[in-house]
């Protein structure tokens, strides 16, 4: 198992990032920084992906004007381009309702602002 | 005609998409020509989707291959998985086509008058047919990535429409909790989705399940993608944003929500019953699931009793609806392996489960509606300061009455004919389920009771004395689903043998999900 | 921003469009596509936003326009889809016609532009939905955080 780890950084990293991103989102109470632990989560979800289809001295999967035929596996650069976009509106919406929940309320913190319980 | 049903499942999805981009260029011309367009497409979709669904139930499993030289080539030459986006249309999945066809026709019937004076209608109607197209997409795809895209669509315009009207605080916190739980639970379903693509390197469900190993990492998977749908559809440990988001919704989107967890208890079953099916461990899977729907039951009823707040009490009896169906759906998980006991009472269970399925969009749907055509009048959803309003909102009143009636399982209406399949199968798996069921059944009629007599009974009070009945279209959209749970109520047998048995059929059958996409293999 | 930062940036929003163009049409033989084509361009809209200020760019990029064009770039990308229905939806029909219709060798090849069929088609649609999505969300975060709303 200690052997491969080198190889399996990038898994390594993708797990830790994944704990920072849960962390933030049950821990923190900013809800800027509640739209940033989402943010991380799906960047190592991203880096997961990548990193599924990763092959040692792999070249970009483009044919054009490409220097061998070892390639790394494109179809999860697609799913991860997918993502990439979903995260692109999911955080703009985010923000835009984080903007207008501290109009209406005056502050960032999840506690503060929260009008319904129960 | 044969062409247009061959088409029709791409169809489906397509014409929603296309009107919903239409909306915006032909709402700037012309109010008018926009909702003409906006009801007739969703006119042809619903047509379009009960055509396939005649076609599904009475024929076999209908299969799309995205951009191939025929529909039916899922593999083509040379290739021995399949490629491409493959749509795949079995009987579960038409089933939930009609529900999310008929409660998206009713919801923009509803709020054409409902929203009449509010601005930024372009934008709403945008994204209300945008959420129709992905939970129809949903239930529609054949592709474990599509499903997720699929899904992130739905979540997004759903976050957007629950925050529409911005002036209010509370929506925009509604809004940012919804947006929240989907884009994690949408990422946790795209790392299980990647755990078993890096193992089989296929995406397609019908294909995955072909091959399917039930290695540690499959298990693993299963976990996050059945956690992640029960955080979808607001089974009860994961259930604390449903009461947040639907209470402070425009009144038709909560009906639209409804469907779309729903959607997200079909990714659920066609993850566990499909994707994972006879090599699952199938007994815990199913007491896991029919766990979560008696803590859903209990908890969403006991809630429910606690509430001030119309829209809040009738999200809570919504978690506690969906633990009926997860407790029939689970009772026939638990005993999918055992043929004996599956005829007995495990096919049973799943009819009354799936019935309650589209039972549930329909009552639930009313009570919300309703309880926004009384928010449309008076302004507030605080019951407190509701009184007396059965005397001018006579027909309101009614239909609260049918909604709540049906809800609480009471003959002769529709959530009775689906609860009674429910109670009797699930007494002989274990009868402890059905006393609590029964239990929480008359709980929930008493919640109603408190409502009705609280708001609409009592003396009139005197602010409220000019408050008239809702405009015709809303009371029409009322009235199309108080006549189905009419219908549903009268006439059960009709409907399960047409559209019920099929999709529970095509639930257990799991090889002719396989076989339609895999048949071309040598 | 002073006159030379703002006199720059008009200059420079050129480049970035033809940049956005040119990525969005070899999107189908070389890295880019739709997305990042559109994504270049909207970032010419964060350029022009932080040189001249919000106040003086809605004056004339306003939000309706770029509703109306966004709309177009997706419905066009659907018509085209929908043109295919002949055989089957997202079906390439232009394969082998005159307009894109060449079909790339397999294996290492130069990146003949005139590949693709519908594929550049349906980029240029994505780009367009994309360039002014994205330059609205810009714009309106950039209005919203001076406390202003979006005009209907």
């Amino acid at each position: 198992m200690i052997h491969s780890l080198p190889g399996n950084f990038p898994f390594v990293a993708a797990v830790v990032l994944l704990g920072i991103g849960l962390y933030i989102l049950i821990f923190r109470r900013n809800l800027i920084k509640i739209v940033m632990g989402i943010a991380i989560l799906g960047s190592s979800i991203n880096l997961f992906l990548i990193t599924l289809g990763y092959r040692i001295d792999g070249d970009a999967p483009i044919y054009t004007e490409v220097p061998s035929e070892l390639m790394v596996l494109p179809v999860v650069q697609a799913l991860t381009l997918t993502n990439i976009v979903i995260g692109v509106a999911t955080s703009a919406l985010i923000l835009s309702l984080v903007i207008r929940i501290y109009r209406h309320t005056g502050t960032l913190d999840s506690v503060k602002s929260r009008r319904m319980k129960g | 005609m044969s062409t247009l049903i061959a088409h029709s499942s791409i169809l489906i999805i397509a014409v929603t998409l296309a009107t919903a981009f239409l909306t915006p260029l032909v709402g700037i011309a012309s109010k008018r020509a926009r909702n003409t367009l906006i009801v007739l497409a969703l006119a042809f979709v619903a047509f379009l989707v009960v055509a396939l669904a005649r076609d599904v139930m009475l024929n076999q499993i209908h299969v799309y291959t995205l951009g191939a030289a025929a529909p039916d080539l899922t593999i083509p030459g040379g290739a021995i998985v399949p490629v491409r986006i493959i749509l795949e249309v079995d009987g579960l999945s038409a089933f939930m086509g009609i529900v999310i066809a008929i409660v998206s026709l009713v919801a923009v019937i509803y709020s054409m008058s409902a929203l009449k004076t509010e601005t930024g209608q372009n934008g709403f109607y945008t994204l209300l047919l945008l959420m129709a197209a992905g939970m129809f997409g949903m239930v529609f795809t054949g592709d474990l990535f599509n499903l997720f895209v699929f899904l992130e669509i739905t979540s997004i315009s759903g976050a957007a429409l629950i925050a529409f009207r911005t002036k209010f605080a509370d929506s925009q916190e509604g809004g940012f909790k919804y947006i929240v739980v989907s884009a994690v639970a949408s990422l946790m379903i795209l790392f299980a989705i990647g755990l078993l693509y890096s193992q089989y390197n296929l995406l397609n469900i019908g294909a995955l399940a072909a091959t399917m190993e039930y290695t540690m990492l499959d298990r693993i998977a299963l976990v996050i993608l059945m956690s992640a749908f029960v955080m979808k559809l607001g089974g009860v440990p994961l259930h604390m944003w449903l009461s947040d988001t639907y209470s402070v919704a425009p009144a038709s989107i909560p009906a639209l929500l409804i469907v779309a967890s729903q959607a997200s208890l079909y990714a659920l079953l066609r993850t566990s019953f499909t994707l994972y099916g006879v090599t699952l461990d199938q007994s815990v899977a199913g007491w896991i699931i029919i766990i979560v729907g008696l803590l859903s039951m209990f908890v969403g009823v006991t809630m429910a009793i606690l509430q001030t707040d119309i829209t809040r009490l009738i999200a809570y009896n919504c978690v506690c609806e969906s633990g009926f169906m997860l407790v029939g759906l689970g009772v026939g998980l638990a005993v999918l392996a055992d043929p004996g006991a599956l005829d007995a009472f495990g096919t049973m269970a799943m009819n009354g489960a799936v019935f309650h399925m589209i039972n549930h969009a329909l009552f639930e749907g009313l009570l919300f509606l309703v309880a926004g055509a009384i928010f449309y009048r008076i302004g507030t959803r605080d019951l407190n300061q509701m009184c007396g309003l059965g005397h001018t909102m006579k027909l309101t009143s009614v239909l609260f009455l049918l909604g709540a009636l049906a809800s609480a399982g009471i003959p002769p209406f529709n959530g009775f004919a689906s609860k009674i399949l429910i109670y009797e199968s699930v007494y002989q798996f274990n009868p402890i389920l059905t006393m609590i069921g029964i239990l929480v059944s008359i709980l929930t009629l008493a919640v109603f009771m408190k409502v009705f007599f609280s708001a609409f009974t009592g003396a009139s009070l005197p602010r409220y004395r000019d408050v008239r009945e809702v405009p015709r279209p809303m009371v029409a959209a009322m009235i199309v689903l108080a006549a189905g749970i009419i219908f549903f109520g009268l006439f059960p047998g009709l409907v399960l043998d047409w559209i019920v048995q099929p999709a529970t059929d095509a639930l257990v059958n799991q090889g002719a999900y396989i076989d339609a996409i895999m048949g071309a293999v040598p | 921003m002073s006159k030379i930062v703002r006199t720059v940036a008009n200059q420079l929003i050129l480049f970035v469009v033809i940049f956005g163009l040119y990525v969005i049409i070899q999107g189908h033989v070389t890295p880019g596509g739709g997305f990042q084509g559109g994504a270049i361009i909207a970032s010419g809209a964060v350029l022009l936003i932080v040189a001249s200020g919000s106040q003086e760019i809605k004056t004339w990029l306003r939000e309706r326009r770029l509703s109306v064009v966004e709309s177009s770039g997706a419905l066009l990308f659907i018509l085209l889809a929908f043109a295919g229905i002949g055989t089957v939806f997202f079906f390439n029909f232009l394969v082998g016609s005159r307009l894109f219709g060449g079909i790339p060798s397999v294996g290492p090849n130069p990146g003949d532009v005139w590949t693709g069929g519908v594929i550049p088609l349906m980029n240029l649609g994505v780009g367009l939905k994309v360039m002014a999505g994205l330059s609205a969300v810009v714009l309106a975060l950039a209005l919203f955080s001076g406390g202003e709303e979006l005009e209907e």
